[in-house]
Order: structure tokens, then sequence, then C-alpha cells
């Protein structure tokens, strides 16, 4: 049996559902996360998980243990917010302390417990300074701080860096990642930003519309979207109108042009089908063995690592994501190019 | 464009002259009234003779006991209902702050009839004893207080993201004890000062429901007595009257100034 599951878990609020018949295995010390647009239900699921909202239907597991109408402090399940939510009131080393204190631990074991927690995070020096004196990435770290120092059963992060700017973001992500492998902490986390959940994650639960689209590793989720939503949502997806389809071939018409295409996301094809192909599969060039087409270049923009071009095929334009590299040669808008992708790499959706 | 400038801080100054004058004109007359005890002298011998009267002292003593015991009940009250609505049923704010209203619309001599006519038979027989009239004032200031501790608190409230800070609490194993007393309280503790402020100088001056009531054992009926039988006297009382009113919001400010912004700009920011 898996340390945390979720069964059937459902939630409705009034005539709205949140989260419908959603099922979820999750192993100790594994990092798992919810990633969707926003009303998709992934914050909702979270709460369910750590008894701010009760279920609907369905039941929760943790450690064997039914969880499911247990209240929030009595499941020792560590959570931290968007907005921090440290208690003004109290100093760095008091908010820390406090789960040890609402528990009645020993002032010592408290004591050795915060000073612990704030050489986690980096912050030894601010035990005795309020919330407010400190930056908002100061103040997240205390917050995870605060809910590691109850050694919970389970860390729940929802949004935790969505108030931060993004350079803290990246820092900030990259600590949250190596305290949990450090610890060792089964963590669900919340987000809408893909990169961090591809980068974070042993593995994305991707949801919309209040169900589970797909459940994967980061790579199987980005290189093998299972629905049209999860290959739109995540990463960058040309969709191109073709015409022809010879499924048992694997060949259509782009704009056309001949295309051969290795495998369909759906095993049945849309009434009006369309070539899903990512823009970073896309070469300028004649490729050995790959699809090959004429275009003309619309615009170029200019992205730091990446130089994205936008090509008119004739009836349909597509982006091409050319690495950045100071030798690199750019074509100019209005230079007509031939571009080359693998079939591997295309798919009809 | 200076001489529009020049003719715009005119008129400003001008209003704000005729706004003062407004109020310090009846004030200054009246201290002035108060200082002419003795004919053809200014002396405080008016202030004088209320402060050796022990009726003074005891009148004030026992509103500042019925002020103190109003605002430990009004925030015992207040507060957990606030935080409720807060929390659990928004959708009732607007009901409860329409409620919180009425005592600015209920005439108190309505208010204090009501109560004697409710408490004084079966099956309440609060008005045969003192101690069932001092609960009776009590609850009657409570009331009268109401639109100023919901104020104060819910504006405290609004100022702390309560939902949040609520469940950083019980997901760190807080039951709703700790919860009010040791998160929800210390982090009104401004707008609870305010209220409690607010609150003292209404009951302190309070005349319609003490004098029903408990009479003369009021502040509010002995500076009404004073008023009626003593001229200097209560001109005098009417000054300390309002040099304790502001002393009470001089206080508020006090402790305004103090911590305000702690919970403000803590935060995601």
């Amino acid at each position: 049996m898996a340390y945390l599951s979720l069964s059937n878990v459902s939630k409705v609020f009034g005539t709205t559902t949140a989260v419908e018949d959603f099922n979820l295995e999750v192993e100790k010390s594994e990092f798992v996360s919810f990633l969707g647009p926003s009303g998709c239900g992934k914050t909702t699921t979270l709460r369910m998980i750590g008894g701010f909202e009760m279920p609907t239907t369905g039941v929760i597991t943790l450690d064997k243990e039914d969880i499911t109408y247990q209240s929030p402090n009595q499941r020792n399940v560590g959570m931290v917010f968007q907005s921090y939510a440290l208690f003004p009131n109290m100093t760095i080393g008091q908010n820390i302390g406090f789960g040890l204190q609402a528990r009645k631990s020993p002032e010592k074991v408290i004591k050795q417990k915060v000073n612990e927690m704030l050489a986690l995070v980096h912050l030894e020096k601010h035990i005795d300074k309020y919330p407010y004196q400190l930056s908002g990435g100061q103040q997240q770290r205390i917050a995870l701080a605060r809910a590691l120092a109850i050694n919970p059963r389970v860390l729940l992060l929802d949004e935790p860096l969505s108030a931060l700017d993004a350079k803290i973001r990246v820092e900030l992500r990259l600590e949250i990642r190596r305290i949990q492998q450090a610890m060792g902490i089964t963590t669900i986390y919340v987000t809408h930003d893909q990169e961090e959940a591809l980068m974070l994650s042993d593995r994305v639960v991707v949801m919309s519309q209040g169900r589970m689209e797909q459940i994967g590793t980061p790579a199987e989720i980005y290189n093998y979207p299972s629905t049209e939503f999860v290959a739109q949502f995540v990463g960058q997806l040309n969709l191109l109108p073709v015409t022809q389809v010879d499924k048992v071939n694997g060949f259509c018409v782009l704009a056309g042009q001949h295309v051969k295409f290795d495998h369909s996301l759906n095993r049945t094809i849309s009434e009006a089908p369309r070539l899903a192909i990512r823009p970073e599969e896309i070469q300028i060039g004649i490729g050995e063995g790959r699809n090959t087409l004429k275009g003309r270049v619309e615009t170029v923009m200019f992205l730091g690592a990446v130089v994205r071009l936008r090509i008119d095929l004739g009836g349909a334009s597509l982006s091409a994501d050319l690495f950045n590299e100071r030798s690199l040669t750019l074509p100019r808008a209005g230079d007509e190019v031939v571009i080359s992708f693998p079939e591997q790499s295309c798919w009809l959706i | 464009m200076a001489a529009s400038m020049k003719r715009r801080s005119f008129w400003s100054w001008l209003w704000i002259a005729i706004g003062a004058l407004y109020f310090i004109l009846p004030l200054y007359s009246t201290f002035d009234f108060s200082l002419r005890a003795k004919k053809g002298v200014l002396t405080f011998l008016a202030y004088e003779r209320i402060f050796k009267d022990p009726n003074f002292w005891s009148t004030i003593e026992f509103s500042l006991v019925i002020a103190i015991f109003t605002i430990i009940v009004s925030i015992l009250l207040v507060v957990p209902t606030a935080y409720w609505i807060r929390l659990r049923l928004p959708k009732l704010r607007v009901m409860v702050e329409f409620i919180s209203m009425l005592p600015f619309v209920v005439p108190a001599i309505v208010l204090v009839f009501g109560l004697i006519r409710v408490f004084s038979g079966a099956p309440f027989f609060l008005t045969n004893t003192y101690f069932g009239t001092y609960v009776l004032l009590v609850a009657g200031y409570v009331v009268l207080a109401l639109p100023f501790v919901f104020r104060s608190v819910d504006t405290g409230l609004a100022a702390i993201d309560v939902q949040s800070l609520t469940e950083a609490a019980q997901s760190l194993g807080a039951n709703w004890g700790t919860i009010i007393f040791k998160v929800i309280f210390p982090n009104l503790r401004v707008a609870i000062l305010s209220s409690a402020f607010l609150t003292l100088a209404t009951v302190i001056g309070e005349y319609t429901i003490a004098s029903f009531l408990v009479g003369i054992k009021g502040f509010g009926p002995y500076m009404s007595l004073i008023g009626q039988n003593k001229t200097y006297e209560s001109s005098s009382l009417a000054i300390i009257s309002f040099l304790l009113t502001w002393a009470f919001m001089g206080m508020i400010q006090l402790f305004n100034r103090g911590k305000a912004d702690t919970s403000a700009l803590a935060g995601a920011r």
C-alpha cells in the first residue's frame, strides 16, 4: 500500500464539482507536483490532504491510517502557503517553535529544533527578528522551516513561490528540492508553473477541470503527453491543420507539403486533424531522413538563450526555437527557408 | 500659477480657521466661564470644589469599573464572533455589520425601557438586586458600544490574513483556544485597544441608561445633577470630561503608532 493514497476522491461546492474521482498513490519520500491552470482543482485536492476541506466522496489514507475526516491539527501534515502565513506577532524563533509549543514539547527540545531549522534554511542570524523585517524570500524560507520543525508526515506546498520575483523563485526552488531530498520528506507541491513542476518533481500530476489528465515523470509528461490539454499546457506546441491523413502509413499533407508522422496522441483522431510539434524539434535546413518543408520567415524574436522564428508555410504558420549561439547566423524576416524535423517528434491530434 | 496657488492656500486656511473656531470658541467660553466662580477674579475654585466632592470620585470610580467590565464582555463577545464570520461565514458579515449599527438608530431610552421591562419580571428578576442591575447596565453598554467594538475589530481582522494564519496554526497542531488567544488576539492588539478606549469614553459620559438603572451612582447622571444645581462647577465638569475623552483618544493614537504596521508589512510582497 502506498504511503499516501487518495481513492475516488471528489469535492463538490454547491453545484460546482471542484475535484472529480481523483486517484493517486504517493510513495514515501516522493516529490509529486499538481500542475494545472487556475480553477483546475489542484489546491482543493491539496487542502483535502491537509484537512482544510472535507472530501464529498472518497478516502484519503496516510501511512495506512484513514485521515479522510481528521481535523488538520491531528494529521501532522506541514503546510506552506503562498502568502507565507507567518504569525506577525511572533519572532522568527517563536514562529518556528510554534508547532512544537502547541505539542507541549520541552523548552530545550524546542530551542534545539529552532536552531536546527534555521541552520537548514541558512537564516540563523534572524532568530529574534519579526517577519516584517525579512524579505519575501526569507519569509518563505522561515515558513518552510516552521512547517518542517514538527517533523510532518507529509509536506504540502501551495504555490509557495508565486509571490516572489523570478530570481528568488529559481533560487528557492533549488533549495526546496535540496531540503526535501536531505530530509527524505514526502512532498506534494501545487503550482501552475510548468518549469517549476518539471524541475522539482519525481512525478507530475497534470490537472484540468477537476480531473487528473495525466500522471508521470517530468520527461513522460513533456515527451509523451497523453491528451491534447497536457500537450498544450506543458511546454510550447505548434498545432497545424492537416489534410489527407493516411493513418495506416503515417502520412498527411500540411500546407500542400507531405509530412510523415510516427504516432498519434489519441487512438481516434478528431474530425479536424492537426499536426502537433514542439518548436525546439524544428531545425533550419535539410536533415537526413527528416520531414522537410519550405516556408518564409515572418518574425524573428530574440529571447536570450533561445531565438524564436515564426515561419509561414503558405496557409499555416509555426514557431521554431533555435538555441542561441554566437556563431549562429539568423535568417531575417521575409527570407525563404527550409525547415526539417524527425517524424518521431510529431503526432496527430 | 503662483497667484492661483496662493489664492487656493488662502481659502484653505480660511475654512480651517472657521472650522476650528466652531469647535474651539464654545470650549473656550465654557473654560473661561468655569474660571469665574469668584466675582472679578479668574480662579480654579470650581475645579477645587469638584475635586473635593466625594461624589465626583465615587461616580467616576463606579463608571470606570462598569466600563472595564463592558470592555471585557464586548471583546470576549465580538472578537470570536467577528473572527468566525470572517473565517467561516463571510456572507453573514453584511447582516452582522447592520445589526452592530442598530444602537446608532435605536435611542438609548428605548433600549433601557426594553431592558427594564424584560428583566424586572419572571423569569428574570435582575432589577431586584444591585448585582442584577449592574449586570443589566453592563449588558446595555455592551449593546451601546457594539458599533465601535465591531468596527474596530473587523477592521483589525481585515488587516491580517485570518484564513491563512488560522490554517497555518491548525496545520502546526494548534487547537481553537491556542489559535484565538495566541494568534488572533495578539494580532488584534491595536484594534482591541482602540475599541476599548472608545468604549471607555462612551460609558464614562453615558447618561440615559445609567440614570434609569443606577441613578446618581453613574458619572453621567452626576454631571447632569451638577449641571442643574451648580453653574460654575458644571462648566468645570464639562471641561474635565472633555479632557478625559481626549486623554483616551490620545492613548489610542499612541498605541496605534506603536505597533500598527507589523502585520501590515508581513506577508507576500
